[in-house]
C-alpha cells in the first residue's frame, strides 16, 4: 500500500517537472531563503528540496556558488553575477533580467557547512532525472551519501529508465541505502533487506561497510543478518588487500619525492665530489620560479594556467643551472681536491640564498596553484590515487631515464664522465675540464630546479623548502652508494617504501627514527652503499 | 692555491673588522638616551619561525610610529629595538638579556613558540621586565612578568569542540597534532572535555606527527577510514605552522570536503592561508578570537594602516597581530595611568586596563595576566579568507590553568596585591602549586 | 707519569693558550665583582654569560678539533654529544627544582605532571645527586660514541659515509628527543632552573663561578687534547689521519686508536654541554639539529683545523660575530654569516691561524711550519678518485 502510494507521488513529480506551474509556488520559498540566517536558509531549502521541483536547481545552484544575494532596496532574493565593477541582477526562477547594482546595495546570502550538505542532497535528489549521465551519476552518489528519504520515490522512476548500466548501478546502491537507513527499514520485508545487503556487498567499499554493519547490527532477521556478517567479512578482506597495495603506492610516491630531490645531488655529489650543502637552495629555487612563473601567468593569461607548470619546467631548470653555474665559476671552481671544504662555502651560500629570496619575497609561504590535470584523484579498484603524486612519480621517473641517457649517450655525458674518472688526461685529450664542471654542476643544480617545481605543488613554497630535503637528499645518496645513479633510484624507492610500511605501526615520528637507525647499520654492513663502486678507484 | 697575496688580505682585513666591531659592542654598553622610551622587538626574522614572526615584527614597528605621530608617549618619543634570536631557543634568552640590561627596554614585545617564551622567562623575572606574548598557547603558566595576549586553550579550543558538537553534530573526532607541548596538552584537555560530554574512547584518535611533516598520504587515509565508520567525524587540528600547508593539499587532493569531514585548526589563519590555493578547502574551519573579515570600523582602519604600512595591498591581517594591536594599547595605557615606564608600576597599573580590540568589543586585562576575548569560528572562502559562522555572545576570560587537568583545576592565579601568586592552590589555600 | 703526560704537549703556543685563559680566569671575576659599575672596566653579568657560552662552544670546537684536525674523521654529528651531556646537566638542574615547581610537585618536573605522568621513569633516578650527573654527563656521550665508534671503525666507513652517518645519528636524536613520550620535555626541553649545587643559578657569584669552572675545563681539555697529540700515540693518529691504510699494513690497531680518540673527544663534547646548559638556562632538542653540528665544523675550519688554539679561536669569533650581527644587523645578518664561511674557505684555507703561520714564515729567520699539507693531498686523492 505504502510503496503503491509513493508510485503515485513519483508519477505526480514526473509530470509535474515538465508544467511551469510550480514555479509561481515556489517564489515565497525562493523568498525565504534570504531571511533567518543559516537557520532560515536551511528551513527553506528543505522546503525547495519537499517540493521537489527540479525548477528550484538553478537557485540552488546559485545559492552553492554565492551568488544568491538579498537586494537591500526591497529585500528581494536574486541572482547576481559580477559584470565589471558591479553585479548583473537576474531573477533566481523566471531568469529575467533586473539591471544592475553595486556591491554595496547586495547581501549574500552566506552558506555554511551543514547547508553545503543539505545543498548537495538537495541538488542530488532534484537532478536525478537530468539528461546528462554524468550529472545523474553524481546525483546517485549524492543520495548514496545523504540517504534522504525524500528521494527515493524520484530514485525509483529514475531506477525504471535508467539506460546505462553503470548508473542504474550506483542509484541502486542509494536506493539499498535509503531504505536500509530509512524509518521503513524494520518493517521492511526480508527479501528486500537480503536485495539491498547484496546490492551494497557487490559496492564493497568502506561506504557500504558502514551500511552493513548497521544492518548487522539492526533488528533484522538472523538470515539476514547472517548474510550481513559474511557480506562484511568478504569486504573487510579486499579492503585490507588494498590497504596494501595503498601503502605500496604511498612507498612508491614518497620514494619518487626523495629521487627528485637526490637526483640533482647525485650529481653534484655523487659524480663531482662537491659536499653541497646548497642543493636543498637550488631546490628552493626551482620553486620559487613556479611561483613567478605562475605569477606571469595568473597576469597575463589566466586561461592558459594550466599550462603554467610546463612552462615551469625549463624556466626551473634554466634559473637554477645559473645559478649552479655562477656559484661554481665563483667559489667551487677554487675548491676541487678539498671536498670538505666545498661543504664549508656552500654551507655560507646556503644561508645567503635563504636570506636573499626571504628578502626578495619575504619570509612567509608563496601560493603555487595546482593546474587542474594535477587535482583531484581518480579510484582504481580500492586504489585511490591523486593527479598530482601520479605526475609526480611518473616525472620523477622520467627525470632519471632522461639524466641516465644524458650521461650515457651524449658527448656531453662522456665529457663528464672523463674529467671524474681522470681528470688530467682528459684534460690532455682535449676535454675543457673548466667548462665540463661549470656544465655538469649547473646539470646537477638545474635537476635540482626541477625538482623544485614537482616539491612546489606539495609542500610550503618558503625560504626554509630546501631546508627538510637536504638531509635526506644526502642519506638517499649515501644509502644507495655515491656516483651510483640506480643506486639513487633505488636507494630513494627503498627508504620511501620503508616509511610508509613502518608509519602504521610505530607512527609517523618513530617510523623516521627507525629508517635512520636503518641507515647508520646499514651502512656498516656495506660501508660504501647499496651499489658500492668496485676497483683501484674505491681505495682513497 | 690560486689565491693571490691581495685577495688573502682582503681576507685578513675582514675578518679583523669583523672581530674588532665584536668585542667593542660587548665591551661598551650602548648608551641609552633619556629622551626616548625603548622598546624591544623579539621576533625571530631567520630561520624556521621568521615565516610567522617577521609579519609581528612589523606590526610592532608599524604600531609605534602611530603612536610616535600621535607625540608618543609621557612626552618621549618612542625608539623600537629590534633584535634577530633566529629561531634558536638559548638566544632567546640571551637577546632577552641583551634588551632588557644593554638596550635598557622598558617592555619587550615577541616570541611566538612555547619554547622560546620558556626560555626566556627566568631572564624576564630576574630581570623584571615585561614581555608581551602574543600567540595562543597551552596555558597552564603565569608569571607576573608576562601578559598573554594570545588565547588560552578555554578561548580557543573548547569553544571550537562545542560549535563541531553542536552545529554540525559531530561525534566522532580526530585530534591530529604536531608532536610538541601545545598540541599535547591542548588534546589532553579535549580529550577529557569530550569524555565529559559522553563521547566514548573508541570514537577519539589522536595522532602526532613530527615538525614540517611533508609526507601526509597515509595519514590522510587514515582520517578518511576513521571518519567511514557511519558516524559524523570531524578534525581538530592543532597542526604547526610549515606543515599545514603540505597537510591541506594533500586533504584537498584525496577529496576530504568540509561537508564530509571538517577540519577545525588552531594554527591556521590568514597568513599561511595565504601560501594555498584554498578552493578545495573551502569550508574548513579555523577558531581565532580575530578575523580579517570581520567587519568593524576599527578593523577596516587597522586593515588599511597595515597595507599602507607595508606599501603591499595583498598583506593580510591575522589574530596574532590583532594580539600585540591589544597589548601594545594596553601598556600604553598602563604606562600613561603608571606615570612611568618603570616595570613594578606598570605591571600594577595593567590589571584592570581595557581597550577597545578588533572586533568590536573591548578586551580586558585580567588579574591572572590573560585578556578577555570573544570567540569566533570562521569557515574557509575561496579568496583565502574566513567566513565568521559563530561569535560567543560575550566575552571569554582567559583561563590558564585549565579545569580539565587534574593537577591543574584547583589552581589559580591572581597577581592583584595582596594575593601576588601566580599558581594559587584554592584548595590548600597557599601559594605554590599543589603544595606537599 | 701523568705530569710528563702534561707536559710533554706544551709548547710555545699551547703556553700562550693557557695563559690567556688564567688570565680570563683571574681578570673577568675581578672586573665582574669587585671593580665598581660605573668603571669603564667594569664587566657586565650578561658578558660573563656571554662569554662563558663561547668558550662552551670553543671546548666543543676542541674536542671536534681532535678528531676531525688530526684523525681525519669528519664528524657531523658531534652536537649530538654535547646535547647529551647538556640533558644530564639539565636532568640534576630539573630534580633541583623539587617542589619549586608550578605544580609544587616535589618529585616529578612540571612538565611530567601536566603531561599526566605518575611517576619518574627510571632513567631519571639518580639525577638528584650532582656526582651521578657528572658522572652520566662523561659516561652516556661517552659510551654512545664507542658504541657508534666501534661499529663504524670496524666496519671500516670512511670519509663521507661516515660524516653522513654521523649527521643520521644526530637527527634520529633530535626526532626522538622532540618525542613527548621519552620523557624529556619533548620540544620544550627542560628550563626554569634554579639552583646548581644549592647556588642560585641567577646570582652573580654562581654565574662567575660557572664561568671560571668552564675556563678551568677548557684549559684542562686543552691539556689533555694537547698531551695526546704530543705522544706517540698522536703521532699514529696523524699517521691514520693522512695514510690509514698504510698505517695498517705495518701492523697497527687502526680501529682501537681511532676508537680512543673518538670517545675522548665525545666526552669532551658532553662536558661543553653539561657546562653550557646552566649559563644559557635551557636545553632543548634543536641543540641535535644536524645544523649545529656543521657549524661546529665551521668553527674549527674558520679558525685552522688541526691547530686546537685554532678551533678555541675560531668558535669565539664566530659566535661573537653571530652575537654582534643579530643585534647590529637583525634582517642582514645571515649574508654576513655566509659571505664570511666563504670567504674563509676561499682565502684562507687554513684558517685564520693558517694564515698567522704564512705570515711568521714571511718574517726573516723563521722557518715554514709544518702544516697540513699531507692531509690536503690525501684530501686530493680522495677527491680525485670519485668517478662514475
Amino acid at each position: 500500500m505504502r510503496r503503491a502510494l509513493r508510485w503515485l507521488m513519483a508519477v505526480c513529480v514526473v509530470v509535474a517537472t515538465s508544467t511551469a506551474a510550480f514555479a509561481a509556488d515556489l517564489r515565497p520559498i525562493v523568498q525565504s531563503l534570504g531571511s533567518g540566517g543559516y537557520s532560515g536558509t536551511e528551513k527553506a531549502l528543505e522546503q525547495l528540496s519537499e517540493a521537489g521541483d527540479p525548477a528550484a536547481v538553478p537557485v540552488i545552484e546559485a545559492l552553492q556558488a554565492g551568488d544568491l544575494q538579498v537586494r537591500k532596496s526591497d529585500n528581494a532574493v536574486v541572482i547576481a553575477r559580477k559584470a565589471g565593477d558591479a553585479f548583473a541582477l537576474t531573477d533566481p526562477l523566471s531568469g529575467a533580467d533586473l539591471g544592475q547594482a553595486a556591491a554595496a546595495d547586495l547581501t549574500r546570502i552566506r552558506i555554511n557547512n551543514s547547508l553545503r550538505r543539505a545543498i548537495s542532497a538537495t541538488l542530488g535528489a532534484l537532478t536525478l532525472m537530468s539528461p546528462d549521465a554524468g550529472v545523474r551519476r553524481s546525483a546517485a552518489d549524492a543520495v548514496f551519501k545523504s540517504r534522504d528519504a525524500n528521494a527515493l520515490a524520484t530514485l525509483e522512476t529514475a531506477i525504471a529508465k535508467e539506460q546505462d548500466k553503470g548508473v542504474r548501478a550506483a542509484m541502486e546502491q542509494a536506493r539499498a541505502a535509503v531504505l536500509l537507513t530509512g524509518a521503513a527499514a524494520a518493517t521492511m520485508p526480508d527479501a528486500d533487506v537480503q536485495a539491498a545487503v547484496d546490492t551494497l556487498a557487490a559496492r564493497g567499499d568502506r561506504d557500504a561497510l558502514v551500511l552493513l554493519n548497521m544492518v548487522a547490527a539492526s533488528g533484522a532477521s538472523e538470515a539476514t543478518k547472517k548474510s550481513a556478517a559474511s557480506a562484511i567479512a568478504t569486504v573487510e578482506q579486499k579492503l585490507a588487500l588494498w590497504g596494501a597495495l595503498q601503502n605500496l603506492w604511498y612507498g612508491l610516491s614518497l620514494g619518487s619525492v626523495l629521487l627528485l630531490a637526490a637526483i640533482g645531488l647525485a650529481v653534484t655529489f655523487g659524480v663531482m665530489g662537491v659536499i653541497n650543502m646548497a642543493h636543498g637552495e637550488m631546490v628552493m629555487i626551482g620553486a620559487y620560479t613556479t611561483f613567478l612563473v605562475q605569477e606571469f601567468f595568473r597576469a597575463h593569461a589566466p586561461g592558459l594556467f594550466d599550462l603554467s607548470i610546463l612552462v615551469a619546467l625549463p624556466a626551473a631548470f634554466i634559473v637554477s643551472g645559473g645559478v649552479g653555474i655562477i656559484i661554481e665559476r665563483s667559489v667551487i671552481r677554487w675548491l676541487y681536491g678539498r671536498p670538505l671544504e666545498t661543504l664549508l662555502a656552500t654551507w655560507g651560500l646556503s644561508l645567503a640564498l635563504q636570506q636573499a629570496v626571504r628578502s626578495i619575497f619575504g619570509p612567509t609561504n608563496r601560493e603555487v596553484g595546482a593546474p587542474s590535470w594535477m587535482s583531484g584523484a581518480f579510484e582504481l579498484g580500492g586504489l585511490t590515487i591523486t593527479y598530482g603524486r601520479l605526475w609526480i612519480v611518473v616525472f620523477a621517473f622520467a627525470v632519471f631515464a632522461a639524466l641516465l641517457a644524458a650521461l650515457k649517450r651524449t658527448w656531453f655525458g662522456l665529457s663528464i664522465r672523463a674529467v671524474t674518472q681522470n681528470r688530467p688526461m682528459a684534460n690532455a685529450m682535449g676535454i675543457r675540464t673548466a667548462r665540463v664542471d661549470a656544465l655538469t654542476f649547473g646539470l646537477g643544480s638545474g635537476i635540482a630546479g626541477l625538482a623544485g617545481v614537482a616539491l612546489s605543488q606539495i609542500d610550503n613554497v618558503s625560504p626554509n623548502l630546501g631546508q627538510g630535503y637536504i638531509l635526506d637528499s644526502f642519506m638517499v645518496v649515501v644509502f644507495g652508494g655515491v656516483g651510483n645513479l640506480w643506486g639513487t633510484l633505488v636507494g630513494a624507492l627503498t627508504l620511501g617504501t620503508m616509511n610508509k610500511f613502518l608509519e602504521p605501526y610505530a607512527g609517523a615520528v618513530l617510523g623516521k627514527i627507525l629508517v635512520l637507525v636503518f641507515i647508520i647499520l646499514f651502512i656498516q654492513r656495506r660501508p660504501r652503499g647499496l651499489f658500492a663502486l668496485k676497483g683501484r678507484a674505491v681505495e682513497a | 692555491m690560486r689565491t693571490t697575496k691581495l685577495t688573502s688580505s682582503l681576507g685578513i682585513g675582514a675578518l679583523a673588522g669583523l672581530a674588532m666591531g665584536a668585542l667593542a659592542t660587548l665591551a661598551t654598553p650602548a648608551q641609552a638616551a633619556d629622551d626616548t622610551i625603548k622598546v624591544g622587538i623579539l621576533h625571530s626574522l631567520s630561520g624556521t619561525m621568521a615565516i610567522s614572526e617577521t609579519t609581528l615584527k612589523d606590526v610592532m614597528l608599524m604600531l609605534i610610529d602611530e603612536q610616535n605621530k600621535k607625540g608618543g608617549l609621557l612626552g618621549k618619543k618612542l625608539e623600537p629595538v629590534v633584535v634577530d634570536p633566529a629561531s634558536n631557543w638559548p638566544l632567546f634568552a640571551e637577546k632577552a638579556r641583551e634588551l632588557i640590561s644593554k638596550d635598557k627596554v622598558s617592555a619587550v614585545f615577541g616570541c611566538w613558540t612555547s619554547v622560546s617564551r620558556k626560555s626566556v622567562l627566568p631572564v624576564f623575572e630576574e630581570l623584571n621586565n615585561i614581555l608581551f606574548y602574543p600567540v595562543q598557547y597551552e596555558g597552564e603558566e603565569s608569571s607576573r612578568n608576562v601578559f598573554y595576549t594570545g588565547a588560552a586553550p578555554n578561548q580557543q579550543a573548547v569553544p571550537a569542540v562545542d560549535y563541531l558538537m553542536q552545529k554540525e553534530k559531530v561525534q566522532r573526532w580526530v585530534l591530529a597534532g604536531t608532536d610538541y607541548v601545545y598540541p599535547r596538552t591542548t588534546n589532553k584537555i579535549l580529550e577529557a572535555y569530550l569524555k565529559s560530554k559522553g563521547v566514548k574512547a573508541e570514537d577519539i584518535m589522536i595522532n602526532y606527527t613530527p615538525f614540517g611533516h611533508s609526507d601526509w598520504q597515509s595519514i590522510v587515509a587514515d582520517i578518511k577510514k576513521f571518519g567511514s565508520a557511519g558516524k559524523k567525524t570531524a578534525v581538530v587540528s592543532t597542526i604547526n605552522g610549515d606543515a599545514n600547508v603540505p597537510f591541506y593539499k594533500e586533504l584537498g587532493n584525496q577529496g576530504v570536503k568540509a561537508e564530509d569531514i571538517p577540519v577545525v585548526a588552531f594554527s591556521v589563519g590568514e597568513e599561511e592561508l595565504a601560501g594555498i590555493d584554498t578552493k578545495p578547502l573551502l569550508g574548513h574551519l579555523a577558531a581565532w578570537n580575530y578575523f580579517q573579515s570581520v567587519e568593524t570600523p576599527a578593523n577596516a582602519e587597522f586593515i588599511k594602516e597595515w597595507k599602507a604600512y607595508t606599501k603591499n595591498d595583498k598583506r593580510v591581517t591575522n589574530d596574532p597581530m590583532e594580539a600585540h594591536y591589544i597589548g601594545f594599547n594596553m601598556w600604553v595605557k598602563a604606562v600613561e595611568a603608571a606615570g612611568t615606564t618603570e616595570p613594578d608600576k606598570v605591571i600594577d597599573a595593567m590589571v584592570g586596563v581595557s581597550v577597545p580590540n578588533l572586533t568590536g568589543g573591548y578586551s580586558a586585562m585580567l588579574p591572572n595576566h590573560h585578556i578577555t576575548k570573544p570567540v569566533l569560528i570562521g569557515e574557509v572562502q575561496e579568496n583565502g579568507q574566513f567566513d565568521v559562522v559563530s561569535k560567543t555572545p560575550g566575552l571569554v576570560p582567559g583561563d590558564e590553568w585549565s579545569d580539565y587537568l587534574p593537577d591543574s583545576k584547583d589552581l589559580i592565579a591572581d597577581w592583584r596585591k595582596p594575593m601576588s601568586c601566580g599558581n594559587f592552590n584554592v584548595k590548600t589555600g597557599k601559594c605554590g602549586g599543589k603544595g606537599s | 707519569m701523568l705530569l710528563r703526560f702534561f707536559l710533554m704537549g706544551l709548547d710555545r703556543k699551547a703556553g700562550i693558550v693557557l695563559a690567556i685563559l688564567a688570565i680570563l680566569a683571574v681578570a673577568v671575576p675581578v672586573m665582574t665583582l669587585w671593580v665598581p659599575a660605573d668603571s669603564p672596566f667594569h664587566l657586565s653579568v650578561f658578558t660573563v654569560s656571554l662569554l662563558g657560552k663561547y668558550l662552551c662552544f670553543a671546548l666543543l670546537a676542541l674536542a671536534l678539533d681532535l678528531v676531525w684536525g688530526y684523525c681525519g674523521i669528519l664528524s657531523l654529528g658531534h652536537a649530538a654529544f654535547f646535547a647529551i651531556g647538556g640533558y644530564a646537566m639539565g636532568m640534576y638542574l630539573m630534580r633541583q627544582i623539587g617542589p619549586r615547581g608550578v605544580y609544587g610537585n616535589p618529585v616529578l618536573p612540571d612538565f611530567m605532571v601536566f603531561l599526566n605522568w605518575k611517576e619518574l621513569p627510571w632513567y631519571w633516578l639518580g639525577f638528584d645527586q650532582f656526582w651521578f650527573a657528572a658522572l652520566m654527563v662523561l659516561v652516556v656521550p661517552g659510551a654512545l660514541a664507542f658504541a657508534f665508534g666501534w661499529f663504524a671503525f670496524r666496519s671500516r666507513v670512511t670519509g663521507v659515509y661516515l660524516s653522513i652517518i654521523t649527521q643520521a645519528l644526530t637527527f634520529a636524536l633530535l626526532l626522538a628527543f622532540f618525542r613527548n613520550d621519552m620523557g624529556f620535555g619533548g620540544n620544550n626541553g627542560l628550563t626554569d632552573f634554579k639552583d646548581i649545587l644549592g647556588h642560585d643559578i641567577q646570582a652573580d657569584g654562581t654565574r662567575v663561578a660557572l664561568f671560571v669552572a668552564t675556563v678551568a675545563a677548557l684549559a684542562f681539555s686543552y691539556m689533555i687534547a694537547s698531551g695526546v697529540i704530543a705522544s706517540k700515540l698522536g703521532k699514529v693518529l696523524v699517521a691514520l689521519r693522512d695514510a690509514e691504510s698504510r698505517v695498517r699494513f705495518i701492523g697497527y690497531d687502526t680501529e682501537s686508536y681511532k676508537l680512543f680518540a673518538w670517545t675522548l673527544s665525545a666526552c669532551m663534547a658532553g662536558v661543553a654541554g653539561a657546562l653550557y646548559v646552566p649559563q644559557v638556562g635551557i636545553i632543548n632538542p634543536s641543540e641535535f639539529a644536524p645544523a649545529s653540528s656543521i657549524e661546529a665544523v665551521i668553527w674549527v675550519a674558520v679558525g685552522g683545523r688541526g691547530t686546537l688554539a685554532g678551533a678555541i679561536l675560531g668558535a669565539v669569533l664566530v659566535n661573537m660575530g653571530k652575537s654582534y650581527f643579530t643585534g647590529a644587523l637583525p634582517e642582514l645578518w645571515l649574508f654576513a654569516l655566509g659571505g664570511l664561511f666563504v670567504l674563509v674557505t676561499l682565502f684562507l684555507p687554513k684558517g685564520l691561524l693558517g694564515l698567522w703561520g704564512q705570515l711568521a714564515a714571511k718574517l726573516p729567520g723563521r722557518r715554514k711550519q709544518p702544516g697540513l699539507s699531507e692531509a690536503r693531498n690525501s684530501d686530493a686523492q680522495a677527491a680525485g678518485q670519485k668517478g662514475m
